[in-house]
């Protein structure tokens, strides 16, 4: 079984995070592997453990698309157990949107699956920056997969996928027949770390470096040029700052619905 | 004049609030049309044409809710072309936003998510980075597909209602052909309380509630409220994993967030943290929550929410 893992290096959500340059795109010095990765990169290790791992010839495969820093958290998947490392970068890609982006991911997935192709598509439920949700769904529509996104629960019998899917109104289960592109949520398992046995042996994995010209891709149709939406202005919005902090005497109930009524809340 | 294509999935009975902000942008931007799908009951048609609507389109296949997604992007895509429309809204559901994600491939039109305001000419605004910045986007395609949040907008009716004509659009044979299908749907039970994504105050309750929501619930109810909570809460079973405020949960912003017994980890902070007025109640006065609430009690909750409890109910007699 072949597993591509999508793996974001996103700013790190514990510091202030900002927009920078031409185009407000966010600034990316302080970045890690985004924490909603994770759970696909577990999901991708456990299907392939259950299925005699790597040694009956299974793979999980990190994808990451990103500027040179984005190489850190493939290198993290493969410490956490990923077979194998793919970074997609190329100056023309800075800048992209939800569509550039999945345009360059779906060229690189078939690209990557010219021999075999891949039997699943994992990705976290959003990316922890972006935060649109939109980059599995288009990735789906465009490599023509079925969709299994917001996954809570995943099993496969066969080439038969199962999933449980939380909606507001209803929970789902939902099925598909793979190959198959599947986002799955932070409810769906709990994500090891590397351990220094990982750590040891990632240095011997391969990271394979592709460009646009690798995956047959015009850079006019990625990056800023080639996105479909744009960011025209960006605005900090002033940070909050505490307001009046009492400590409760016995009747802090009931200066709270003081402070309610004065602000026209009740 | 630009046509705006509204996407109402399943309205039900009646149509929900949400669906009625977007009629309401829909007229500030162009002639509205809607697609629908689902049943169409009579008074949802009234509703829709006292808002403006000229046509509403309805698919040709009844089974779109068997499927997860693809298929009604098909749909909508379809009606976008029947309708001729530059501008899509829907609203800013988890499964909306993918209908919408896979529609702008399939037309080649930019998508904006989590919009709270759209201008005349297109221009919308959202909030990214968990609330710490306000932009405007627009799209570059001849379509523009945008998602926005509910309570953005006060609804209202059109000056003059219309009549509108229904129309069916075709649903292209293909479209389920390699869509997931839904084998099981578990409806949950309704609350009788507002919708948390829409609701006008939210009381939200962390590890703090310690297994107990009673007091949470108390006070929501005195207030009209939405029930939230932390992924603590979630996690520990205490709740609904769709009551979780938060990243990876739902982002609310309210005109008054209560958050008891919540620590107020970043993670938590990105789904509240745009509520107009938030007021804390914590036993630790170290927590990062003081540091954003606008009214904070360092306190017992269990003490702190029953009295305020009281006190609401007194008053109003
Ligand atoms: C990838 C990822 C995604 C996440 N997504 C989310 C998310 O969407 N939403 C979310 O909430 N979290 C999320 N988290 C978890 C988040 O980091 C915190 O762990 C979580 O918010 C903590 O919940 P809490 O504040 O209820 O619990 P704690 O941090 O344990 O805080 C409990 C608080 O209750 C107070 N307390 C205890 N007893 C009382 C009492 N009797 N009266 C008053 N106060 C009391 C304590 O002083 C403490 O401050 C995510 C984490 C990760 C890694």
């Amino acid at each position: 079984m072949k597993i591509i893992v999508l793996v974001k290096h996103v700013p790190d959500a514990q510091f202030d995070r900002h927009l920078t340059g031409e185009g407000n795109t966010t600034d990316r010095s302080e970045s890690i592997l985004s924490e909603l990765d994770e759970y696909a990169l577990e999901a991708a290790l456990q299907l392939i453990e259950a299925r005699g791992g790597e040694a009956a010839g299974n793979k999980v495969i990190a994808l990451s698309m990103g500027p040179a820093g984005a190489v850190n958290a493939v290198k993290k998947s493969l410490q956490i157990g990923a077979s194998e490392g793919v970074h997609l970068s190329d100056d023309a890609l800075a800048g992209s949107d939800a569509a550039a982006t999945s345009l360059a991911l779906a060229a690189a997935i078939r690209h990557l699956g010219a021999d075999t192709p891949a039997d699943l598509i994992l990705t976290g439920m959003a990316s922890t920056d972006g935060e649109t949700s939109l980059v599995p769904a288009q990735l789906a529509e465009r490599l023509d997969l079925p969709q299994v996104t917001f996954a809570s629960s995943l099993e496969l019998d066969g080439a038969t996928l199962t999933a449980r899917r939380d909606g507001d109104a209803h929970a789902d289960t939902v099925e598909a027949t793979l190959p198959a592109l599947v986002s799955v949520t932070d409810q769906i398992n709990d994500p090891r770390y590397p351990n220094f046995k990982g750590i040891m042996a990632a240095k011997k994995k391969t990271i394979t470096t592709l460009s646009l010209a690798d995956i047959g891709v015009d850079p006019a149709h990625v990056g800023r040029s080639g996105s479909w939406t744009a960011v025209e202005s960006a605005e900090a919005r002033p940070a909050r700052t505490a307001g009046t902090i009492i400590t409760d005497e016995g009747d802090a109930g009931i200066k709270l619905v003081e402070f309610l009524a004065a602000q026209k809340l009740l | 004049m630009a046509k705006v294509l509204v996407f109402i999935d399943n309205p039900g009975q009646a149509l929900k609030k949400a669906s009625l902000e977007l009629l309401t942008i829909a007229r500030s931007l162009g002639e509205p049309a809607v697609a629908l799908n689902g049943d169409l009951h009579d008074d949802v048609a009234a509703t829709l044409g006292a808002y403006g609507a000229q046509t509403l389109y309805r698919p040709s296949a009844a089974d779109l809710d068997d499927y997860l997604v693809g298929p009604k992007a098909s749909y909508l895509a379809a009606a976008v072309q029947t309708a001729d429309a530059t501008v899509v809204l829907t609203e800013n559901s988890a499964e909306a936003k993918e209908i919408a994600a896979r529609l702008g491939i399939k037309l080649g039109a930019g998508v904006i998510t989590d919009v709270v305001a759209v201008d005349p000419d297109g221009t919308a605004h959202k909030s990214v980075l968990a609330g710490s910045y306000i932009t405007t986007a627009k799209a570059t395609t001849p379509v523009a597909v945008l998602t926005v949040k509910a309570n953005s907008i006060t609804p209202e009716p059109a000056v003059t209602g219309t009549a509108p004509a229904t129309v069916t659009v075709e649903v292209p044979e293909t479209a389920t052909a390699a869509s997931a299908r839904i084998t099981a749907r578990n409806e949950k039970a309704a609350s009788g309380r507002p919708d948390l994504a829409e609701a006008r105050i939210v009381v939200a309750g962390g590890r703090g509630v310690d297994g107990n929501f009673g007091p949470v619930e108390d006070l929501a109810d005195a207030l009209g409220a939405a029930i939230g909570a932390s992924r603590a809460a979630t996690d520990a079973g205490w709740i609904g994993h769709d009551a979780q405020i938060g990243q990876t949960g739902k982002t609310v912003s309210p005109q008054l967030y209560i958050s008891a017994g919540i620590s107020g980890a970043i993670q938590q902070k990105a789904g509240m943290q745009t509520a107009t007025v938030i007021v804390a109640v914590n036993k630790d006065s170290e927590s990062p929550i003081f540091e954003i609430a606008d009214f904070g009690i360092v306190g017992d909750l269990f003490q702190v929410l029953p009295q305020a409890t009281e006190e609401i109910k007194k008053r109003r007699g």
